[in-house]
């Protein structure tokens, strides 16, 4: 689901990422969030995906990449095994959200999770105009998309209380991808196009 | 096919005089190697690639022989200039294992002790003997460590050795089409196959040489059974079908079926060239081959001796080495935080698909040894 250029969730998501530390991306598309967080916080990366051109396409950018469907688990990861496991824009592709976010927090201590807010007033605006809403970070028609799961900030948020998962960062982006400051939970979920957490667990 | 051909190749031949000391026990006094290279060896020596054969495989890995032009070798589709083993850019070594009937001392070749061909009396070798032995190989060519050492099927499991046995001397490890220890069934098809070689009334304990016959009925039959287990399914319906040679049932037991006359025809072309005895041999090799055994059954710990980087390849049409096989490799390499790549192709050929020219294939082969350094 990557798109190569311009990502401004990958520069949060490496300021939340230690040299050194093991990271585990999920929906890894062809490597550039390993390859960003290699070169510039110079982490140990492996990622995982499922379509064949990603595959060559992140082994041709040198990056270790595991072939696999994430809605049958990552039964060849082991429990702990990687400081954080982040799934970047592609939670709202995933059947099984519950699953793949116990998942991340087995394989990983702590899980980076990224997705396109559907509040997000421009989406809105454009239900009420009567179509779908096509931007930035939804950049699909209503018949090609790969998203199966709509869902708000205030949605994810509910879940993760409800699973138990401590959220110890969140950043929301504007569709340019500007951090969005608002104390207001409300406004947020309208003003972000983007939202990118940072979870644990208690073990 | 991209790229081209290397063109007309030759054989050499190694002399090694100091004993190899073998897994079952054997010592073999002395022994010679037939191998094959492409390319050009580098100044610093660090462009070296071997590539390990499979059951029925042998040295003769790719081009063809001046004086025979048909000879070409086993997996031609991946190497020369511009192929993903690229011979621009690669020195590639090809060799015939020991036990082997190409070449190397095996069961066909003279045991110097008795003037007579070994037959039966050539010792069991093992993945790790011929390891052995293709490091001494590398010895005589300077190379202190390969690029890569790949290989498909019983070739991959070489190459999974050697980043075990020989860490130091394995930058990075193909490991295509194999598992990290055969299964029950496929322990059970290899003994179905050895036991129609080791029945066969011209088998005579191994020693058919001096009775100047060879059990081609066994060995024909051991390769139809294998011949089965290469292909998929589906890929036997599509190519064969229910089709009958003659268009209506003979009611009789001749060849009727067109899947037969293939089968038939792959054995009796198989059984005309290859030797029973190594057909044993290395079908005991695969059965005994286990890394894992030396750290009672634990390949985490076993890898943890490894310190290649790694590229694993499966085919979902696989099942004789299915993708889950390689996926226990994948896990053990990561648990142990190696640098790992594994692609699932998706191809529909079966275990045999690691032989095939596949574009994805071949480019994921190709971009993984693009990024190795020199």
């Amino acid at each position: 689901m990557s798109q190569p250029l311009n990502r401004p969730d990958f520069d949060v998501i490496a300021g939340w990422i230690e040299p050194g530390h093991k990271v585990l991306d999920l929906g890894c598309g062809d490597g550039s969030l390993l390859k960003h967080l290699i070169d510039s916080r110079g982490v140990r990366g492996w990622g995982v995906e499922i379509e064949d051109v990603n595959i060559l396409a992140a082994i041709r950018n040198g990056i270790n990449v595991i072939q696999g469907n994430l809605e049958r688990g990552l039964d060849e990861f082991a429990d702990q095994a990687f400081d954080h496991v982040v799934l970047s824009r592609t939670l709202q592709t995933v059947r099984h959200t519950e699953g793949i976010l116990r998942e991340m927090l087995r394989v990983g201590r702590e899980a980076v999770v990224s997705f396109p807010n559907f509040a997000y007033w421009k989406n809105l605006r454009s239900v009420l105009d009567g179509r779908m809403p096509v931007s930035e970070d939804l950049p699909y028609q209503w018949y090609d998309s790969p998203n199966v799961r709509f869902f708000t900030l205030l949605d994810f948020e509910a879940l993760c209380r409800q699973m138990g998962l401590i959220i110890r960062e969140r950043s929301v982006l504007d569709e340019q991808g500007k951090p969005v400051d608002n104390a207001d939970e409300r406004e947020l979920n309208f003003l972000g196009s983007l939202a990118v957490y940072r979870l644990t667990q208690l073990r | 096919m991209s790229g081209q051909s290397v063109g007309a190749v030759h054989s050499q031949r190694a002399h090694f005089d100091q004993p190899l000391q073998l897994r079952s026990g054997g010592v073999l006094p002395a022994y010679d190697l037939v191998y094959e290279t492409y390319g050009t060896l580098n100044a610093a020596k660090s462009n070296a690639i071997l590539v390990c054969h499979a059951l029925s495989g042998h040295h003769h890995v790719a081009g063809h022989y001046a004086d025979a032009p048909d000879n070409i070798g086993w997996w031609d589709n991946i190497v020369g200039p511009g192929r993903p083993l690229d011979t621009n850019r690669y020195f590639i070594v090809g060799v015939n294992n020991l036990g082997g009937c190409h070449g190397s001392t095996g069961p066909s070749t003279l045991n110097p002790s008795t003037g007579k061909p070994w037959g039966a009396d050539f010792p069991i070798v093992a993945v790790i003997d011929w390891v052995h032995a293709q490091a001494r190989l590398a010895d005589l060519l300077g190379i202190d460590s390969w690029a890569a050492v790949m290989g498909g099927s019983l070739g991959g499991m070489q190459a999974l050795r050697w980043s075990i046995t020989y860490p130091e001397r394995v930058r990075n490890s193909i490991v295509i089409a194999a598992a990290p220890k055969l299964s029950a069934q496929n322990i059970a098809f290899n003994d179905v196959a050895r036991q129609a070689i080791l029945t066969d009334p011209d088998f005579h304990g191994g020693h058919y040489y001096e009775h100047d016959t060879r059990p081609t009925r066994g060995l024909r039959l051991a390769r139809m059974l294998g011949h089965i287990t290469y292909l998929s399914d589906d890929q036997m319906g599509e190519k064969f079908g229910r089709e009958l040679r003659n268009g209506s049932f003979a009611f009789d037991f001749d060849v009727e079926f067109e899947v037969e006359s293939y089968l038939r025809y792959q054995g009796d072309k198989f059984a005309g060239y290859f030797d029973a005895n190594t057909y044993l041999l290395m079908t005991k090799a695969l059965d005994y081959f286990d890394p894992s055994r030396e750290d009672d059954g634990d390949l985490v710990k076993t890898m943890a001796r490894s310190k290649a980087n790694f590229l694993i390849a499966s085919f979902t049409t696989d099942w004789r080495f299915t993708p889950a096989r390689s996926k226990e490799i994948v896990a053990a390499l990561l648990a142990n935080g190696r640098n790992v790549s594994y692609a699932e192709i998706d191809l529909n050929f079966g275990h045999d698909s690691f032989l095939m020219d596949d574009a994805h294939y071949h480019g994921v082969v190709e971009a993984y040894l693009r990024n190795i350094k020199l």
